[in-house]
C-alpha cells in the first residue's frame, strides 16, 4: 500500500503525467505495474544539475515585480505531494443524502455506486422502513480503497412522500440539515476546538419518478426548499422504464421546469484543462442523470457486468448507451466528491452562518457596515463611539453649565448693583428731608429767639411801666 | 481485496465494508491536491538575526533567486520588521511567498525589548486572520493568510553557547511560531568545534524549556528521514550567491585563499539537509502546526481574555449577544453616571447662588429697615417741631392778647 503511495508521488514529482498535473482517470492502470524506485533524494539531487545546466543560459533576474525566476531547483514543487501524503494519512469523510419516494431504486442505487452492500437484508434500505412520518436516518460506513479510506455517511428518509397528505415532509430533512450546520458552528465557535468533524450533508440526491411527463409538485416544493442548503442532484430513477427519445423528452422538460422555477441545482463545475473539459462536457449535458441500479451480477455476452436481466435483453448499468450511471459516478465519485465538499463549506455553511449571525435591527433591516467586522472589533468600535459620545456630551454639558452659571452670577451682580443704587438714592432722599428739616428748626429757633427777645423787651416795658404805676399810687 | 467480516465499532454503529470492485474515491486526495494547486499556495517566514549574520544571502541561496534586498547598517534604534512578498512558480506550483526580516535586531545597547516587536508582529497576523473568522460576512478560503509558518532563528557562529538575547527571544518565540534554530556563517567553525557546539546549544535550550520544532514523526513514509534530521539539528548553513567552477560545474560556493565552502556539498554545511526539511518534506507540516497549534493557541487566549469561555452550554452567537448587551448596559451605565454627577454639581452650585441671593436679599432688608427707622425720626421730629411752632404760635398769640389788654388798662 506505502509502495503504491510513493510510486504515485514519484510519478507526479517526475513530471510524467502528460501535462504535469495530475490526471485521476490515467492512474488506475498502469502505475500498478510500476516498481518502487529508491530514494527520491538521489533522484532529485540529479535531476537538480541536470536543471541547473540546463538553465544555466537564462536570464537571471526579472527587474521589479515580484515574480522571482528561479535560478535552479528549489523544491516546493513538491509541496502538492505533501499535501498528498497528509490527506491520505488523515482520511476523507463524506455524507451523501438520499431523498425520493419509497420503490425508486435509491437503496440499489447506492450499492452500485459504490459497489458494496451498504444496503443488505441485515441493514435495510429506507423502503423496507417506512415508518408513519418522515424520519431522517444515518448509516455510517468505512471504506478503504488503494490506501484512501473514506468514512461515508449516508442519510435517508424513509417515508418521505409516501403519506396521502405530503405537506411539509420535507420539513425533518431541512431541520437536520440545519441541525448539522448548527453542530458545525457550535463546534467552530468554541473556545477550545481539536479537530471540528465535518457532518453536515455535502450531497443530495433526489430520485425523480420516470412517469416522462415532468415533475411532480412535490418534487418542485422540496427542491425549492433545499437548493439553498444543500447541493442537490437530481435523479431519473429506474430509467429502463424510458426510451432515449422519451428520456431526452423528459430531460427537457425537467430541466425547463427547474429554470422556470428558479431551482438552484449542483453545477459541476468547468475543467481548466482542455481534454478533461472535453470529456466531462459530454457528461455534463447528461444532466439529470438517468440512471438504473443493480445488486446482481450477470453474464451478458462472456462477461460479467452489474445489470438487470429482462426476457428482451440485459439493461448494463456500467453501459453509457443503456444509462448515465456511469456519468453519475465518475462525476460524483472520481472528479467533483472534493468540489462538493468545498461548496458545502463555502456557500451553503456561510449561508447558513450569515443568516444565523447577522444582527438584524428593529426594523429588520442589517445594521450597515456590521457584516464586515467581527463581533470583537464592533465591540470596540462601539466602546470608542461612545467614548466620544461621552466626551463630547461632558463638554457640552460643561459648557452649558458653565453659561448658566455666568448668567446666574451676572443677573445676581446686576440686582446687587440696582439695590444698592435704590438705597443710596433712599439715602439720598432721607438726607435732604433731613436737611429741609433742620433748616426748618434753625428758622423756627430764630424766630422764636426773636420774638421772645422782642416779647422780653416788650414784657420788661410793661413791668417797668407797672411798676411805675404802682409807685405813683 | 482480502476478505473482511462485516464489524460494528460500539459506539458509532460504523461498519467497514469491503468493496467488490474500483469505485474511484482513491482519486479524492488526488482532486483536493489539484485544487490546492489551482489556488495557489503560500508560505511566510520570518527570519530573525543580528544584522550581518547572513539573513538575506542565506534566503536568496535557499530559493535559488535573488530576492532584492539592501543590507541594512547598525545604527538602527528599533527593531523593526521589514515583510516582502514574492510569487513564485516551479512546475505549476505556485507559491506566494512573504520574507519577513528583522532590522536591527541586537544593534541596541539595552536589548530588553528586542523580541517585542517581533511578537507583536505575529499578534498581529494571527489578529487580523481571527477577526476574518469571526466576521459574519466572510472570505476564509480566499484569505491571503499572513502568518508566519516558520522563523529561522540565526545563531551567531561563536562556538560557545547560546547568547542571552537568543535564549530570551526564543522563549518568547517559541509558543507563537515554528522555531527553527540555525548556526550562521559556519565556515568559521571546524566539524569538532561543531559538534561540541551543537550539544552545547540544544542543552541550553532543553534546560531553558524552549521547544523548538521538530520535524513530524508519524508519517511512516518521512519518519525515518525526520527523525534522523531532529538529530542533527540546529543545522550548520552556508549560505552564497556567487557560483565558482568546480570541476565542470558551476556550484555555489565562497572562495577563500585556503579553500572554497561548497554551500551544497553536505561534508561542508547542512545546507542541503535545512531545505530538504523545510522546503521539500516539511513544509505543509510547518503551515499546519501554524494553524492547528500556535493559531489555536493565540485564539484560545484571545477569546479568554475577552471573557468567551465554553463552560456555559450556549452557543457562541449566544455568548456574543450576551456580551453585546453587558456591553451595552455598560455603557449605558456610564453615561448615567456622568449624567447624574453633572445633576448633583448643578444643583450644588444652583444652592450656592441661591444662598448668595439670599444673602443679598438679607442685606437689602437690613437696608430697608435701616431706611425706615431713619425715616421714621425724621417724622418724629417733624412732628416736634411742629408741635413747638403751635406752641410758639399759640404763645405768641396769648402775649399778643396780653400786650393789647394791656394797653387798654392805660
Amino acid at each position: 500500500m506505502a509502495s503504491l503511495n510513493s510510486v504515485k508521488r514519484e510519478a507526479f514529482f517526475r513530471g510524467e503525467t502528460a501535462n504535469l498535473k495530475f490526471d485521476p482517470s490515467a492512474r488506475y492502470g498502469s502505475d500498478r505495474e510500476r516498481v518502487a524506485v529508491k530514494e527520491k533524494d538521489y533522484n532529485s539531487r540529479e535531476m537538480d544539475n541536470c536543471e541547473k545546466e540546463k538553465r544555466d543560459e537564462r536570464e537571471k533576474k526579472h527587474g521589479g515585480d515580484t515574480h522571482k525566476e528561479l535560478e535552479g531547483y528549489v523544491g516546493f514543487a513538491n509541496l502538492p505531494n505533501q499535501v498528498y501524503r497528509k490527506s491520505v494519512k488523515r482520511g476523507f469523510e463524506f455524507t451523501l443524502m438520499v431523498v425520493g419516494e419509497s420503490g425508486l431504486g435509491k437503496s440499489t442505487l447506492i450499492n452500485s455506486l459504490f459497489l458494496t452492500d451498504l444496503y443488505s437484508s441485515e441493514f435495510p434500505g429506507p423502503s423496507h422502513r417506512i415508518k408513519k412520518t418522515v424520519k431522517v436516518d444515518t448509516t455510517q460506513v468505512m471504506l478503504k480503497e488503494n490506501g484512501v479510506q473514506l468514512k461515508l455517511t449516508t442519510t435517508d428518509t424513509p417515508g418521505f412522500g409516501d403519506a396521502v397528505d405530503n405537506s411539509n415532509c420535507w420539513q425533518p430533512i431541512i431541520d437536520y440539515i440545519d441541525n448539522k450546520y448548527e453542530d458545525y458552528l457550535t463546534a467552530e465557535s468554541r473556545v477550545n476546538r481539536t479537530g471540528i468533524p465535518d457532518n453536515r450533508v455535502h450531497c443530495c440526491l433526489y430520485f425523480i419518478a420516470p412517469t416522462g411527463h415532468g415533475l411532480k409538485p412535490l418534487d418542485v416544493e422540496f427542491m425549492k426548499r433545499l437548493h439553498d442548503k444543500v447541493n442537490i442532484i437530481p435523479l431519473i430513477a429506474k430509467a429502463d422504464t424510458l426510451t432515449p427519445e422519451e428520456c431526452r423528452d423528459f430531460k427537457k422538460s425537467i430541466l425547463s421546469e427547474i429554470a422556470e422555477h428558479k431551482i438552484k441545482i449542483y453545477e459541476f463545475p468547468y475543467c481548466e484543462d482542455e481534454e478533461e473539459s472535453k470529456i466531462q462536457k459530454k457528461l455534463r449535458d447528461r444532466v439529470p442523470f438517468a440512471v438504473v441500479g443493480s445488486n446482481r451480477v450477470i453474464d451478458s455476452g462472456g462477461k460479467k457486468v452489474r445489470g438487470r436481466m429482462y426476457p428482451w435483453g440485459v439493461v448494463e448499468v456500467e453501459n453509457l448507451e443503456h444509462n448515465d450511471f456511469i456519468a453519475l459516478r465518475n462525476m460524483l465519485i472520481r472528479t467533483h466528491m472534493q468540489d462538493l465538499k468545498d461548496v458545502t463549506n463555502n456557500v451553503h455553511y456561510e449561508n447558513y452562518r450569515y443568516g444565523k449571525l447577522a444582527p438584524v435591527q428593529s426594523d429588520g433591516k442589517i445594521k450597515p457596515g456590521s457584516l464586515t467586522k467581527d463581533p470583537l472589533t464592533q465591540m470596540a468600535e462601539e466602546k470608542r463611539d461612545h467614548d466620544l459620545k461621552m466626551k463630547k456630551m461632558e463638554a457640552e454639558m460643561e459648557q452649558v453649565f458653565e453659561m448658566k452659571v455666568k448668567e446666574k452670577k451676572n443677573k445676581l451682580k446686576e440686582s446687587e448693583v440696582d439695590l444698592q443704587k435704590r438705597a443710596e438714592q433712599m439715602k439720598k432722599g432721607l438726607e435732604q428731608q433731613q436737611k429741609e428739616l433742620d433748616d426748618r428748626w434753625r428758622q423756627f429757633e430764630k424766630e422764636k429767639q426773636e420774638w421772645e427777645s422782642a416779647n422780653d423787651r416788650h414784657k420788661d416795658i410793661l413791668d417797668s411801666a407797672k411798676k411805675e404805676k404802682k409807685r405813683l399810687f | 481485496m482480502a476478505t473482511t467480516e462485516v464489524e460494528r465499532t460500539l459506539n458509532h454503529l460504523s461498519r467497514t465494508l469491503n468493496l467488490t470492485g474500483h469505485v474511484g474515491f482513491d482519486s479524492l486526495p488526488d482532486q483536493l491536491v489539484n485544487k490546492s494547486v489551482a489556488q495557489g499556495f503560500c508560505f511566510n517566514i520570518l527570519c530573525v538575526g543580528e544584522t550581518g549574520i547572513g539573513k538575506s544571502t542565506m534566503m536568496d541561496t535557499l530559493f535559488n533567486t535573488n530576492f532584492d534586498s539592501t543590507p541594512s547598517s547598525h545604527d538602527l534604534q528599533d527593531v523593526k520588521l521589514k515583510s516582502h512578498t514574492y510569487d513564485l512558480k516551479e512546475k505549476n506550483v505556485m507559491l506566494k511567498m512573504t520574507i519577513v526580516d528583522s532590522q536591527g535586531f541586537g544593534d541596541q545597547l539595552n536589548k530588553e525589548d528586542s523580541w517585542k516587536a517581533i511578537v507583536e508582529y505575529i499578534d498581529t497576523q494571527f489578529d487580523a486572520y481571527l477577526q476574518e473568522e469571526l466576521k459574519i460576512k466572510r472570505s476564509i478560503h480566499n484569505y491571503q493568510d499572513r502568518r508566519l509558518h516558520a522563523c529561522l532563528y540565526f545563531i551567531a557562529p561563536t562556538g560557545h553557547s547560546l547568547k542571552a538575547i537568543d535564549l530570551v527571544t526564543m522563549k518568547k518565540l517559541d509558543s507563537k511560531v515554528n522555531v527553527i534554530p540555525v548556526i550562521a556563517k559556519a565556515d568559521t567553525i571546524t566539524k569538532t568545534e561543531l559538534h561540541k557546539f551543537k550539544t552545547k546549544i540544544m542543552q541550553e535550550l532543553v534546560t531553558n524549556g524552549i521547544k523548538i520544532y521538530q520535524f513530524p514523526t508519524d508519517d511512516e513514509t518521512v519518519a525515518e528521514t525526520n527523525t534522523a534530521m531532529n538529530g542533527v539539528l540546529p543545522f550548520a548553513i552556508v549560505g552564497s550567491n556567487d557560483e565558482v567552477k568546480i570541476g565542470n560545474k558551476m556550484v555555489k560556493a565562497r572562495q577563500y585563499p585556503w579553500g572554497t565552502v561548497q554551500v551544497e556539498n553536505e561534508n561542508h554545511c547542512d545546507f542541503v539537509k535545512l531545505r530538504e526539511m523545510i522546503i521539500r518534506t516539511n513544509m505543509e507540516d510547518l503551515r499546519e502546526t501554524t494553524h492547528k497549534r500556535h493559531y489555536e493557541l493565540y485564539r484560545r487566549h484571545k477569546l479568554e481574555e475577552m471573557g468567551f469561555s465554553d463552560s456555559d452550554a450556549k452557543s457562541l452567537s449566544e455568548t456574543y449577544e450576551i456580551k453585546r448587551q453587558q456591553h451595552v448596559s455598560d455603557l449605558q451605565k456610564k453615561e448615567e453616571e456622568m449624567r447624574q454627577t453633572f445633576v448633583i454639581r448643578v444643583k450644588e452650585k444652583e444652592g450656592e447662588l441661591k444662598d448668595a441671593e439670599k444673602d443679598l436679599h438679607v442685606r437689602f432688608d437690613g437696608l430697608k429697615k435701616q431706611h425706615a427707622d431713619e425715616k421714621r425720626k425724621l417724622e418724629d421730629s417733624k412732628k416736634r417741631l411742629e408741635e413747638e411752632i403751635n406752641a410758639f404760635n399759640q404763645r405768641k398769640v396769648a402775649a399778643q392778647q396780653a400786650s393789647t389788654l394791656g394797653k387798654k388798662k392805660k
